[in-house]
Parts: C-alpha cells; sequence; structure tokens
C-alpha cells in the first residue's frame, strides 16, 4: 500500500500525544471515539472537511482556468495584453486573501447587487487570489518550452490555439504540475480563512467546539491533524499524477 | 516561372545585417544546396523563404504568392514548404506516428485512419515503419532526423527546406540521413539544403550558392565551382573544408 509511510507517521503522532495525555493537563476525553460525546465531537469536527475539500477543489479548477486565460496575453507580442496581464497579476496578487473573502462577501453584494452563498463568497475570493499566482506559474511553464517547438509546429501549419492544445501546453503542464500541487495545498491551507464568513469547514467546526468544550489545545490539535492528514494524501495524489504522465516520457 | 523567387531581400537583427539585398530564384524540381561559413546569413535565407522570419526589405515569391503578414497567405505558403531543423524539433511528448499524424489531422482535415495511413506510407520512405509507437527520445538522432523528414512530408509540401539537418548527428548516423535526402531528391522534390556536406552537395545539388557576410557571393553547379570556383572567397572556403 502506498499510504503506509502516512499511516505509520498518524498512529506515531497520536500515540505521542495520547501518552503526553498523561501528563495531566491534557483532557483527551473531548475527543475520546471510546466515548459516546467524545465520538460525537470527532465526527462533527470531522464533517467540516466536506467543505474544506469541496472549496478548496472547486477553486483550484477555477483559478487554474482563471490562472491560464491571464497567462496567454502575458505571452502576446501586444504590449497591451502584456500589459493587462501584469496589471492583473500585480493588483489581484497584493491583496491579502482574508481582504479579499471579506471584500466578495461584504462588499460585491453592495456593489453589484448579487448576493453569494458563503460557499461560492469563498470559493471565489480563493480562485481570485490563487488565479494570479496561476497564472504567473503558466507564463514561467509556457516560457520554457524551446522555441524550435513553436517553429516545428509554425512548419507544419499548425494554428496558434492547436500549438498551444496540443504541442506547448500538454509540455508545459508537465513541467509545473509540482508548482501546482504547491498551489491546492496552499488552497486547502488558505480556505481556514473563509471560516471568518461563517463557512462550516474544518476551522469553523474546531472554533464552534472549543467554544462549548473549552478545550482549545486538544480540538486545535485535533485540527493540525486533520489538515495534516489532508495534505499528505493530496501531496501522494499529485506525485502518482506525476509519475503517472512522466512514465511514458522514460 | 520560379517556384521561389527571391528579389532584393534584406533582414536585420537589431545592427546585425544578416541578409543583404540577397536575390535568388529556385525552379520547381531544382536541388540548390547553400553553404557558407557560419553567420553568412544560409539559415536566415531559408526561415524566411517560410517566415519563420519575416524579412524587412525586397520581395519573396513562393508558387506565385508574396510573403507578407497575411494569416491565410501564411498558411498556404507553410503548406507548401516544409522545414526541416537542425535539432529535430519532434514533439516529445507525443509518438512519432502522433508526430507525423497531428499537422495532417488538425490542417489538411484528414480523418484518423488516413493520416495513418499518410504517415506510414511517409515512415516506410524514410526505412523506420517499425519505429511508429515509440518516443522521440526513444529513438537515435538519425532516427529522429528520419522521423522529422518524415513529419514534413505528411503535409505533402512542394518544396522542402533544410537548415543543416546533420550538424547534430553523431558521425555515423549522418549518412542514412542524407540518404533518404537522396532519395528524396531522386523523386524530383524541389530542396533547398543549408549544409556542409560538400558530398552530398556534389552528388545531389544542381546548383550550389554559397553565401558570406549575409550575401550570395557565388552561384553556379557543383561540378563547376568545386573545380573552380570563381570568388576568392568560395575558393578559401572550400579549401578549408575540404582540407581535412
Amino acid at each position: 500500500m502506498k499510504a503506509d509511510p502516512v499511516k505509520r507517521s498518524l498512529v506515531l503522532a497520536l500515540l505521542v500525544l495520547l501518552l503526553s495525555g498523561c501528563s495531566g493537563n491534557w483532557g483527551w476525553y473531548v475527543v475520546n471515539p471510546t466515548t459516546p460525546s467524545g465520538w460525537t465531537n470527532l465526527k462533527f469536527m470531522a464533517s467540516g472537511a466536506y467543505y474544506t475539500l469541496g472549496m478548496s477543489i472547486t477553486a483550484i479548477l477555477m483559478s487554474v482556468v482563471v490562472g491560464l486565460l491571464v497567462a496567454i496575453p502575458g505571452l502576446s507580442q501586444r504590449r497591451s495584453w502584456r500589459l493587462f496581464n501584469r496589471t492583473y497579476v500585480e493588483i489581484v496578487r497584493s491583496v491579502p486573501v482574508l481582504v479579499l473573502i471579506l471584500w466578495v462577501y461584504y462588499g460585491l453584494p453592495a456593489l453589484s447587487g448579487i448576493t453569494l452563498t458563503v460557499f461560492w463568497a469563498g470559493v471565489l475570493a480563493l480562485a481570485l487570489s490563487d488565479s494570479a499566482f496561476q497564472a504567473e506559474i503558466f507564463r514561467a511553464g509556457i516560457q520554457s518550452i524551446n522555441r524550435g517547438q513553436y517553429e516545428a509546429a509554425q512548419s507544419i501549419s499548425l494554428n496558434y490555439r492547436d500549438t498551444m492544445r496540443y504541442v506547448i501546453l500538454p509540455q508545459a503542464i508537465r513541467r509545473i504540475l509540482p508548482a501546482l500541487g504547491n498551489q491546492l495545498v496552499y488552497m486547502l491551507k488558505m480556505s481556514s480563512l473563509v471560516s471568518v464568513i461563517g463557512m462550516q469547514e474544518l476551522t469553523r467546526k474546531a472554533n464552534e467546539l472549543v467554544v462549548s468544550e473549552y478545550r482549545p489545545l486538544e480540538i486545535y490539535t485535533i485540527l493540525v491533524l486533520e489538515y495534516l492528514v489532508l495534505i499528505l494524501i493530496v501531496s501522494a495524489g499529485v506525485r502518482w499524477l506525476e509519475r503517472r504522465l512522466n512514465a511514458r516520457d522514460t | 516561372m520560379p517556384i521561389i523567387s527571391l528579389r532584393n531581400v534584406s533582414k536585420n537583427f537589431g545592427d546585425f545585417q544578416a541578409l543583404q539585398e540577397v536575390s535568388l530564384d529556385v525552379a520547381l524540381g531544382e536541388r540548390v544546396v547553400v553553404c557558407g561559413p557560419s553567420g553568412s546569413g544560409k539559415s536566415t535565407l531559408i526561415r524566411c523563404i517560410n517566415r519563420l522570419e519575416a524579412h524587412d526589405s525586397g520581395e519573396i515569391v513562393i508558387d506565385g504568392i508574396t510573403l507578407s503578414d497575411k494569416p491565410a497567405k501564411l498558411d498556404r505558403i507553410r503548406c507548401t514548404v516544409g522545414m526541416v531543423f537542425q535539432q529535430f524539433n519532434l514533439f516529445p511528448h507525443l509518438s512519432v506516428m502522433e508526430n507525423l499524424c497531428l499537422g495532417p489531422r488538425r490542417v489538411l482535415g484528414l480523418s484518423a485512419q488516413d493520416a495513418r495511413a499518410r504517415a506510414m506510407k511517409h515512415l516506410e520512405r524514410v526505412r523506420i515503419p517499425d519505429q511508429a509507437d515509440k518516443l522521440p527520445r526513444q529513438l537515435s538522432g538519425g532516427q529522429q532526423q528520419r522521423v522529422a523528414i518524415a513529419r514534413s512530408l505528411c503535409m505533402e509540401p512542394r518544396i522542402l527546406l533544410f537548415d543543416e539537418p546533420t550538424s547534430a548527428l553523431d558521425p555515423e548516423m549522418i549518412s542514412e540521413v542524407l540518404d533518404v535526402m537522396t532519395e528524396l531528391a531522386d523523386t524530383g522534390m524541389t530542396m533547398i539544403v543549408v549544409t556542409h556536406e560538400m558530398g552530398f552537395a556534389r552528388r545531389v545539388a544542381d546548383r550550389m550558392v554559397f553565401m558570406d557576410n549575409g550575401e550570395i557571393v557565388e552561384v553556379g553547379a557543383p561540378k563547376d565551382v568545386f573545380t573552380a570556383p570563381k570568388s576568392e572567397r568560395f575558393g578559401t572556403f572550400l579549401k578549408k573544408i575540404l582540407s581535412h
């Protein structure tokens, strides 16, 4: 099994924490799966994973698309198109994610009359914020492809769209996959900020439990572990994808 | 009427004059070998012919079409003119077969079946039909260059340009590529070949073009220029590359 190292490190981490619980400072009962209340609390916390994952994955898909659409004009010969790319990247990159979340949720309705649900406000803010970085990643990836590839595509009369679609992007994607994996990890972590507008994701659930149980140490420790598990799984998935894409090339 | 006609073509890269008032006519079915020291403008010359570089002044007419920036015209010219590069420039993520089928399918609108059939025909012509499903990097340099030639042929061009096709190859692989090119010449393909392979030039070329400093210095039949070059510069050049 591929997940073996992940499992082993998790069991080890839990063991260390449980053993340290003997010292009296810890009150593991709040999340003890063998007691009914502890089990309920654990389930309550874990249920946030649904929105954490849902928001992150939706947002990363959107930001990849937007990022690519912003990256392409950045490669243009035309100055005005490059200027659009620079302006977008510089502005979006400078806004803190938390600020963007607040602006989209509280500001955008006042501006446009469109009210977004908490989920979609979160997704939109996360996707916007990440798209500037995706644009830079795509631009660098596409620029790293040898000029000879464009010339070969030109010499068989491929138009710009087909050159990108069949020749340049498939090669660029392989090169930027590790960077895209990184962005997904960032996204999972940044999604915790959407808790401030009331999204019931992992962090919000933990906060709510802390308020009722008053055991922040144990509950936030579990929260840390939840993110750790999610991100280890995602990283393993990205590595698997990299191996699969590169398998043909070796 | 010549199929390729260049009139006073000039091209600058910044301050560097890559081509200075170059004029050249190539007839249908003619094989022209272009030689000259590095930086003499040979590559730029053929890159201007299929518009990988835009010339600054003068006129280039290919198959009755004057080269300009109009995209529709460019597409027609690029379908007429094929190009083989020094570094092969195969698409590394696609198999040999996919490399060959991409243009016919996307540009000429052939069905998958027809494109494959055409690709196999040309792979047999360059004598590597058994490598169709391999990736370029699994092939030797000579095989890769032959795939690149087949890729150009799949577009069924009327003119083939070769930009130092054997310069990136190990010596033992040069002949397999030159053999394929010689056969191609025998079928009546119009070819402009930039190369230092003088044996190939002597065997195949109808005309030799010698370039230096962005100018065409001398043009003549191989049997004449090899025995008695008219210009001193060509003579010195020939002495240098034939001496060893």
